[in-house]
């Protein structure tokens, strides 16, 4: 019953040809480009910013790596490489804010890049959406699919305690009128997901357990029908975590950006 | 006569002795490289006054929270005591502000009285917590040894030095000259029976037991990581202001990074000697930047910081406590060698291998709970990244998959392979459902 289209992203280099300018970039960053599972959630945001009317672009194939987990993993040279190159392109866009669903990129791009002449107002999709939902921009859905939902939510690190963003996605998941459950770790004492700071890019050390599995025990014990989340990487790690312990039919993982996009039938 | 000539020389060694290791500490502590952490500064005595004046990280945990006030405060106002007790040595007086104060002494020192015994009693309940229940984390491989005596014994010290203030004002009360206080009055009986002399004697033994453990207790600090009572004020001035998610971007790194993408660049500002270090990244712990240093002299041991670090509870080697040790165990082993050689000769070893290993390094997430968890303001984080930058940049010595991400992003600007010109690849056809329910 419901009908589709097909939806152009523009890209600032398109834009600017044309002599228009983006309302706002949307800096999509290698998960979000590139891994199948984080494709959805930028589609999710796409599909919102296209919904509420907002006029943004994409870098495209112009964007390269914020340089995160260079930085992360101590190759500050590549780092420096990655954000001088990226701060060459955007301010000859003139680009002015950005919104990414990445809390990495966000964080990078927020707090590292200014230091080396990147000043942009940088957002994350979780406040973005927050805030068009306060301006009455963005409705969603009253008695969506997730209306009564048992869910949780998983706070990343870079969007938590590296940035101090805890609210914003919580009143999200209170905007969908969930029931929003706790887990015994969470805002400020949120359990890492076992990703960040470039882990995702080697095995773990010698240890006794992982890391996304001790966070998913974590979940698992609050019952929820969906673990909410806010980062590309977070997903991965949570996705095999409830596919480790089985439990995949029952319990899914979503972004906020999905979970939106869904109540509001923009997406499956 | 004796007497004053006796505390004069015990109080002038004392503090002569302090001031000399805390200038070694200073000392040592600026081995480190400069940070600029002196900017903000109405910020940062707020911090200080809510961080280390007002516990405010102590009491997310309630327990430990509330019992550490009693000390703190009790241990605070009770060392105002300490004033009249100096000027009462040096003088040759006793109570010298008992007859300017009148009944308002009497209540100050009940007060004190009454903090003594919250004193007494957080001493016992910490000292259970520490040996007869351990909780976890006053377990774990890094503190045992001296860590743990040191621990007790400072609760050992502070249970003397609290029952030499009672021995004293007990003996007191049971003269009819002197008189008690609140507390020592209840308590009086227990030295009822003794002799005016024996009374007098036992006054005097404790007050002397009280102020050479003072001055014992002052001394005993640096060694200590009872030492945070101290330090805790400046750590937490010099904390980082910034979000915990921002690392610093090295400045050495900047300018050979202009040099490579900007031709116009002047190559000879690079050679600036003063703007290039030594390394990048660290080795060792002088190559680490001041702060850290200070932050590992400011570390209570506590071990908040590794209980809810997830890499040290999924059982890898990680600890952040530890870092915090090793680095100051490090440091003073670099100090006692410019101590011995007047400046520094390699010793052959080095913070990185042999007291903090590359594994352990590599095992964080950044995930920064030790920080957030940390009452004195610590960044274990920063010390693993200096790691992590040395074992990057100079040793070369990453794990495989860390070098496949670099050469990704090098090469197609993504830390996996995939070519950069399929990034809009998700854009293709991108279908998307136009009905809207609440339309
Ligand atoms: S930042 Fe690193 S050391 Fe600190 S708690 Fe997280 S994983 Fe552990
Ligand atoms: S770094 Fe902080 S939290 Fe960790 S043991 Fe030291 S004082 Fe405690």
């Amino acid at each position: 019953m419901s009908a589709t289209k097909i939806l152009h992203i523009n890209t600032m280099a398109e834009l600017m040809a044309k002599g228009e300018q983006a309302e706002i970039l949307f800096w999509v960053g290698c998960a979000g480009s590139f891994d199948d599972r984080a494709k959805k959630i930028t589609k999710a945001v796409a599909a919102i910013l296209d919904q509420v009317g907002i006029r943004f672009a994409v870098l495209g194939t112009e964007e390269s790596c914020t340089g995160d987990p260079a930085k992360r993993a101590g190759n500050e040279f590549l780092f420096q490489m990655q954000a001088m190159q990226n701060i060459q392109v955007m301010n000859m866009y003139e680009v002015k804010k950005i919104v990414t669903a990445c809390p990495h990129c966000f964080n990078t791009l927020k707090n590292e890049y200014p230091g080396l002449g990147g000043d942009y107002e940088v957002v994350h999709h979780a406040t973005l959406l927050q805030q068009l939902i306060n301006e009455g921009r963005l409705r969603v859905a009253d008695g969506g699919p997730f209306k009564g939902k048992r869910i949780t939510f998983h706070d990343s690190c870079y969007l938590g305690r590296a940035n101090g963003i805890y609210e914003a996605p919580r009143q999200l998941l209170e905007a969908l009128d969930v029931e929003l459950v706790e887990m015994k770790r969470s805002k400020t004492n949120g359990l890492c997901c076992g990703a960040g700071g470039a882990q995702m890019f080697k095995e773990a050390e010698k240890g006794t357990k992982e890391v996304n599995i001790e966070r998913i025990e974590d979940a698992l014990e609050v019952q929820p029908s969906v673990v909410a989340a806010a980062c590309p990487f977070c997903m991965t790690m949570l996705s095999d975590g409830v596919k480790q312990k089985e439990r995949e039919n029952e319990i899914k993982v979503y972004d906020l950006a999905e979970l939106i996009a869904q109540a509001n039938g923009l997406i499956d | 006569m004796l007497s004053p000539i006796l505390f004069v020389i015990i109080a002038a060694a004392g503090i002569g002795l302090f001031a000399r290791k805390v200038g070694k500490i200073r000392r040592n502590i600026f081995l480190g490289q400069p940070l600029q952490r002196s900017d903000r500064t109405a910020a940062r005595w707020a911090t200080m006054a809510r961080v280390a004046m007002g516990q405010s990280k102590m009491v997310t945990r309630p327990v430990a929270g509330f019992f550490h006030i009693l000390i703190y405060v009790g241990f605070v106002l009770i060392n105002l005591e300490v004033l009249e007790i100096i000027l009462d040595g040096v003088s040759g007086n006793h109570r010298l502000f008992k007859p300017l104060l009148g009944d308002f002494y009497y209540f100050l020192i009940s007060f004190f009285e009454v903090l003594g015994v919250g004193v007494i009693l957080a001493c016992i309940v910490f000292l259970w917590r520490r040996n007869v229940q351990p909780l976890a984390r006053f377990k774990g491989p890094e503190l045992t040894g001296w860590p743990r005596l040191d621990a007790n014994l400072i609760l050992l010290i502070e249970l003397v030095l609290m029952s030499a203030l009672f021995g004293m004002n007990i003996a007191e009360a049971n003269m009819p000259e002197q008189g008690g206080y609140l507390v020592s009055n209840l308590l009086a009986p227990l030295f009822g029976g003794m002799s005016p002399e024996a009374l007098h004697l036992t006054e005097r033994i404790c007050w002397w037991l009280h102020i050479i453990g003072i001055f014992a207790f002052l001394n005993y600090l640096p060694y200590s990581k009872h030492f945070h009572i101290i330090l805790a004020f400046p750590n937490t001035w010099y904390a980082q202001l910034e979000p915990a998610g921002q690392f610093s971007n090295m400045e050495s790194v900047k300018k050979e990074v202009e040099l490579m993408m900007d031709p116009n660049a002047n190559p000879y500002a690079a050679t600036d000697p003063e703007a290039t270090p030594a390394r990048f990244g660290a080795k060792d712990v002088m190559d680490l930047p001041w702060k850290s240093l200070l932050d590992a002299y400011s570390c209570t041991e506590c071990g908040r910081c590794t209980s809810v670090c997830p890499a040290n509870q999924t059982g890898k080697l990680l600890s952040p406590r530890k870092v915090m040790m090793d680095t100051r165990d490090r440091l003073e082993e670099v100090g006692k060698n410019i101590d011995k050689n007047g400046s520094f000769i390699d010793d052959g070893k080095a913070l990185l291998g042999d007291y903090i290993t590359a594994e352990e390094a590599l095992a964080c997430t950044t995930c920064n709970a030790c920080v957030e968890a940390c009452p004195v303001l610590i960044n274990p984080v920063s010390i693993l990244t200096e790691l992590r930058r040395y074992q990057a940049m100079e040793a070369s010595q990453v794990p495989s998959e860390w070098a496949l991400m670099f050469g990704n992003i090098e090469n197609n600007g993504a830390p996996w392979q995939f070519p950069a010109a399929d990034r809009l690849g998700w854009a293709d056809n991108l279908e998307v459902k136009t009905s809207n329910p609440s339309a």
